[in-house]
Order: C-alpha cells, then structure tokens, then sequence
C-alpha cells in the first residue's frame, strides 16, 4: 500500500447558477497575461453544449486521454512513445487557436478621443494576438451560454451524437423540453494524468503531498503533447512565452491555507474541497479496468481515512497528522465513498480524474404543466395531485439517463440511475420531515432503493443546503515550510528551484 | 584571411555555443523552447515543418557521419551507392529549401505568426534559407563534393579538433563552398542567442521514461512511477 494525500473538489451542479464568478476570479489572479488572454483554467459550460474548446469531448478528433488495447493494456490515444517524437515537427492532434476563440478587447480609447461627427464613436474589436481590429467575433468563451437546444450547439453535444437515439435527439429539441445546466471545469489534478504521460520532456509532474499537477515551467519545451494528450483540454499552450500552462489550483493560496480562488468566489456555493488518501500501487489496476467499472475502481483507490492500516501507510509517506485529521473530516470522502453521490467527470478517459461532481436533479425533474415551469414534478405525466419528487421520477427524467450516464458513469446508466435514485429519495424524505406530503411506504421503498438511511439523509441535506465555510473547505495549510526546517532534514528552500512549478526570479517572458 | 575565416571564426563559434549554451541553460532555463506556433496556425505549418525538419535531419545526419568516418563514407560515395545518395542528397536539400522558403512565407504572411517572430527569427530562418541553397547548388554543380568532404574538409575539420589547425585544406575550395562553410559557423556561431537551442532539447529521453512523474516536496520514497507498454 503507497498511500498518498490528495486536494479534492466536489461540485454540487444542482447548486451552479451559471454566473461565471469562478472562471473570473481564475482569469484575474492567473491568466490576465499575454499569451493567456484564451486561456480559462476554470470555465463554466452549459449542457448539453459543444464546450470549450469546440468538442473537447470528442477524443476521435483531439485523441486525449488512455485507451486500453486488445491486451487490456493500457496506451495512450494520442500516440505511442516512438509516435511523440516523430510527431514532434507536427502534432496532427493539437487544437489552434481558432477551436477556443481568438480572445480580443475593445477600442475604448477612440470613445474618448474619436473626432466630433454625426454618430456616437464605437470602440471596436481589437485582437489580443495581432493588435488588428477584427470585424466579426465568431467565437468566445461560453459562446453556447444558456444555449440548451440549439441546433448549432447543444445538438453538436458529442455526449448528445454518442449516447441518444435520433428520436431522443429530436425530442430534446421540442420548447418544452428544452434543458440545460452548468458543467464548471477545471484541471482535474488526474491520478493517472494524460498531461504527464503525453510530455516528451518529462516537464508536467504530480506532487505527491497534494497531489496537485504541474507543468514545469523552464523544463517545458514547448512541444505540446500536453494539450493533446489531456482528454479534458486542461493544459493550455501560452503562444507568447512558448510553455504550456494549467490550473495549479492555487496552490500557492493552498499552501498559506486559504481555498483555490474559484472555490472561495462559488456564488452558489457549490464547492466542496477536502483531503482523500488513496492507494497508489492500484492506480493502474483501476484504470485499466472495463468502461462499466471505472467508477466503482476509482472509489476502490479512495481508502477509509480511519483504517489504521491506511494511516500507518499515510505516516510511512510522510504524511502529517494534520492532512490526515483533515481526511478524515472532508466532504469530498462523504460525497464521494460514504455517500456515493459524487461521480468523476468522464471516467472513460481514464485518467483516474479527482473532481467530482453531484448530478443536477432539478433539471432532470423540472417540466412545463399547464404553461407552468413546475421544478419539482415528474415529467409532464405526473397526477394533479401528487406533488414533488416521486418514486417514479427519474423514469421520466426530462434529460435521457443515457446522456447523464455519458458523462459521468462511462455509459453505466444503473450506475447513475443509483444517484439519482439517492438525490429523490433525500428529498422525499426530507418533504415527508418537513411538509409531510409523502406517502409513508413510498418514502420507506425511496431509502431502501437507494440504501440510504434516514439518518444519512439528514447528514446529506445539511452538508448540501447548510453547510458553514469551515465545512466546505477542509484542508490544512501544505506545510511547505516544514520541509525546510522541521523533524526532518533541513532542505535548501531554493534547490528545488529549477525542478518545478513558478519558482523562477527572471520575467517569464521571451527573450530570443 | 584565410586563418581568420577557416581557424579563428570556427575556434570562436564553437566556443560560443558551447559556453554561452551551457551558460543560458543555467542561468535562464525559462527561454530554452522551441516556441512552436502550431497553436496560431496549423494548415500551412505541417508540409513546412515536416518537410523541413526531416530533410534537414537527414542532410545533417549524412555531415555528420561524413565528419565522423571519413573512410567509411568514402568508401560509400566511391560504390555503386554514390548515384542514388547524390540524388537523394539533392532532392532532400531541395526540399529543405522549399519547405523553409515555405515557413518563411508562412511567417510573413499570417499575422499571427508575423507578431510572435522576433527580429533573430528572421536572421536564423534566412541564414538557413541561404545555407540549403548553397548545398543544393553544390550538390548540383560540384558533383564530387562528397569525395572532397573525404579528402580535404573531414582533414580540415579533425585538424580543427586535435587543435593542429590546417586551414591549406579548404583555401582552394571554390567561393561556394567556402561560403557554405562559413555560413554553417555563423548558425553554429548564433545557436546559443537563437531558439536553435531546440536542437539540444530533444526529448529521446522519452522512450524510456516512466510515464506517471511524481515529484515529493520531500522524498519519503523514490518517486514510483508505472510503465504501461
């Protein structure tokens, strides 16, 4: 057993509003740079839609993430080793910049000093790459905001053309059962991340205290089978300074113990983020498992931080009692293994992904009755009568199970069908507490559907609906300094410089 | 003359390379790239780059084995090889040529690239324009220029590296080649303030690396990582 310590987010999407506050508190501490302008370490999608950049969940097309070979080996999509360094002139599988968006800014100086004439001056377009002005903006970040429906965006959903039928596809397409909800994104921070494995340099490494990725920024050379090789589109190429760049999860934040930006502006307070142990001697059983038992493998890695054995295993690491006290506490080990609500986001790509994400259940049960947007029945065949979620509601899920499935259970839709058979039975329960509408042998068939209790009930309806700061964010400061001066052997704070992450004195800029 | 061109500026560009190389690699990491532009422009950039860059490798590759074994080079250019080697010698330089020629056009007409193009880019791009051609016109019109390289420039060069400089073996050389030789120094001269560094950058270090990297703050363990094929 190799125990490790891992930073872990869960999103809970039934919370996400959709306001972006995440994706800009992200842009203004990291990529407000040149070169980083199209960069969102953090964006928020709406789904179905194409996402950012264009179909980044079409591997056929962009070759991200593993796949396993007739053999049950595992290989990367992108290429083989050989494969790196003869495409190494040429990457045939690498996004331009025309798949996210040419990021531009406006002409606002002419507003001031445009001459006096007839019309109000205009601040045009101007490109952040070329200084042009451009005269049609076709593209930008969440272009297909709030688009569910559309025939350019949502139908294009490669979720959508891969797991529905044509007559489900269509159907999504009828007013009424227009749906959409927010998918917030950021670098996963992989237990078997593509990133590392794609680089030819060897630049992108994870930390093994936190388990945070990172691309080194003066071992990167530039060849950019990063980009490629992160099923996600996580990684991003800086065109001005020639290296790649990805979320740290604000890791330098992490370390003085305070949240990730975007966890610590989540409007909706969606965000929980916690410390996981995991196994790392079965990171590659478990991605090398079959498509239907992805999820169960990952949850397998996740260890019980009680376990003595697992903390004898933390201590050999060197993992301190504070990260430790900390998973044992942390939200994400609820949702994640003792609740099993929490799903990894396309589990297929098998990198072994550590966000994890609460599926929405109000747009899946939400329906128009009567000309009413009534959130809380089952679609539209549901009785006058009966009120709220019901046992028969995530049959008539608005959104396929299909399409859910696609996202977040590798196409097992048992798997996720499980979840939202937890999601209604919390809130039936919860409304026969509190309203005290729900037919009692309906609220009992709810719980034993979905293994819950009604205690464990209680606990996910206070962690979801009332949780403090304190309770979202538990993770301890990283202790870096304890690695220079502690029980441990003093190490010079600046040997390390060269070898990883920001630390370097000189302007990251080009200079030949 | 003759010295300062064929024994001092050889001296002097190698010593900057090496030194200055070594010295930016230490004291500014950061700028070691090969500042790929593939993210700006995709079309145009795949028959130039991978033309250019496996003609060139080739055409280097045939130098270096020529420097390194003269014998044994010349005993290929002396057999029945020496036909097909000297067509393909010229085709490769002739693509070379035209697959730069049609970089250099990429970078001048698409803006996006003509704005990540520092002025040395130019210098370099344009140097290496004018060395294929002076190899292609070489190969073209000096047809026994392989077997000179066995006779007189591998002696001119071994005599540079055991430091007993003969510059006499080259200073009969028509103006052409002299001019080749001369050009090759600049770009080694320039390789250090130039993102030629790229050369060095090159990963074969990947064909056996471990895939997963994992870096501790303080090692516990040696990093493990897993191989997969």
């Amino acid at each position: 057993m190799d125990i490790r310590a891992q930073v872990s987010m869960v999103f809970h999407l039934d919370k996400c509003i959709g306001c972006h506050t995440c994706s800009i508190a992200c842009k203004n501490i990291w990529t407000d740079r040149q070169g980083t302008e199209y960069m969102w370490w953090n964006n928020v999608e709406t789904k179905p839609g194409t996402g950012y950049p264009t179909q980044w969940e079409d591997q056929e097309k962009y070759k991200g993430g593993w796949e396993r070979d007739s053999r049950g080996r595992l290989k990367l999509k992108l290429q083989g080793r050989a494969g790196a360094l003869t495409n190494i002139f040429y990457n045939p599988s690498l996004p331009t910049l025309d798949d996210y968006y040419e990021p531009w800014t406006y002409d606002y100086k002419n507003l001031f000093d445009a001459p006096e004439g007839d019309d109000q001056p205009t601040a045009r377009a101007v490109s952040l790459v070329t200084g042009d002005f451009m005269d049609t903006l076709e593209a930008g970040p969440n272009w297909d905001d709030d688009m569910g429906g559309s025939e350019v965006y949502a139908a294009n959903d490669p979720n959508i053309l891969k797991s529905l039928s044509e007559s489900e596809q269509q159907s999504l397409k009828n007013l009424e059962q227009t749906v959409f909800f927010y998918l917030p994104r950021i670098c996963n921070h992989c237990l078997n991340p593509g990133c590392v494995a794609a680089c030819p340099t060897g630049a992108i490494y994870k930390r093994g205290e936190d388990g945070i990725v990172l691309i080194s920024q003066n071992r990167c050379r530039a060849w950019r089978m990063c980009v490629s090789g992160c099923p996600y589109k996580k990684t991003y190429f800086n065109w001005s300074t020639g290296k790649s760049e990805k979320c740290i999860l604000c890791y330098p934040r992490l370390e003085s113990g305070q949240p990730p930006a975007c966890f610590h502006s989540c409007v909706g307070r969606i965000r929980y983020i916690g410390m996981v142990l995991y196994d790392a001697d079965g990171i590659e059983q478990a991605a090398r498992s079959p498509d239907d038992g992805l999820v169960d493998a990952q949850r397998a890695l996740i260890k019980d931080p009680y376990d003595p054995e697992v903390i004898a295993g933390a201590k050999r690491n060197g993992i301190g009692d504070a990260v430790v006290t900390a998973a044992q506490n942390s939200p994400v080990y609820k949702f994640v293994k003792r609740w099993g609500l929490a799903l990894p986001l396309h589990p297929e790509f098998r990198t072994m992904p550590m966000l994890f994400y609460v599926p929405p259940l109000l747009p899946v049960i939400a329906a128009i009755r009567d000309g009413q947007y009534e959130t809380t029945a089952g679609m539209e065949t549901a009785p006058a009568d009966e009120t709220g979620p019901n046992l028969n509601t995530v049959d008539k899920a608005r959104i396929p199970m299909q399409y859910m499935a696609s996202l977040f259970t590798a196409g097992n839709v048992d798997k996720i069908k499980h979840v939202y058979h937890k999601l209604v039975a919390v809130r039936m329960y919860m409304r026969s507490e509190q309203v005290g509408d729900q037919k009692e042998e309906d609220v009992q068939e709810a719980l034993r559907r979905a293994d819950l209790t009604p205690e464990q009930c209680i606990s996910i309806f206070e962690l979801t609906s009332l949780p403090t700061f304190e309770e979202r964010f538990v993770v301890p400061p990283m202790e870096r300094e304890r690695a220079m001066d502690g029980e441990l052997p003093p190490l010079d704070p600046y040997s390390r410089k060269a070898a990883g992450g920001f630390g370097f004195r000189d302007a990251p800029a080009r200079r030949f | 003359m003759s010295d300062v061109i064929f024994v001092g500026f050889p001296y002097v560009a190698v010593a900057l390379a090496v030194l200055v190389g070594i010295y930016r690699y230490r004291s500014d990491t950061f700028s070691y790239s090969s500042f790929s532009s593939q993210l700006l422009e995709n079309q145009k950039l795949f028959w130039g780059s991978a033309l250019w860059h496996y003609a060139v490798v080739l055409i280097l590759l045939a130098h270096f084995i020529a420097f390194l074994l003269p014998p044994l080079w010349g005993g290929i250019i002396g057999g029945p090889l020496r036909f097909p080697l000297e067509a393909l010698g010229l085709i490769l330089s002739l693509v070379g040529f035209v697959a730069l020629g049609w970089l250099m056009m990429r970078r001048f007409s698409t803006r996006r690239i003509y704005v990540v193009t520092t002025r040395m880019d130019w210098v370099v791009v344009g140097l290496l324009l004018f060395q294929m051609l002076f190899g292609f016109v070489i190969s073209l019109s000096y047809r026994w220029g392989g077997e000179w390289f066995v006779s007189s420039t591998a002696p001119w060069l071994w005599s540079l590296v055991t430091f007993n400089p003969k510059p006499e073996y080259v200073t009969a050389f028509p103006f052409l080649i002299q001019l080749h030789f001369f050009t090759g120094f600049l770009l080694i001269a320039l390789f250090p303030f130039s993102r030629l560094v790229h050369l060095v950058a090159f990963p074969i270090g990947y064909l056996w690396r471990p895939y997963q990297r994992v870096i501790w703050n303080r090692a516990p363990r040696p990093g493990p990582g897993f191989r997969t094929s």
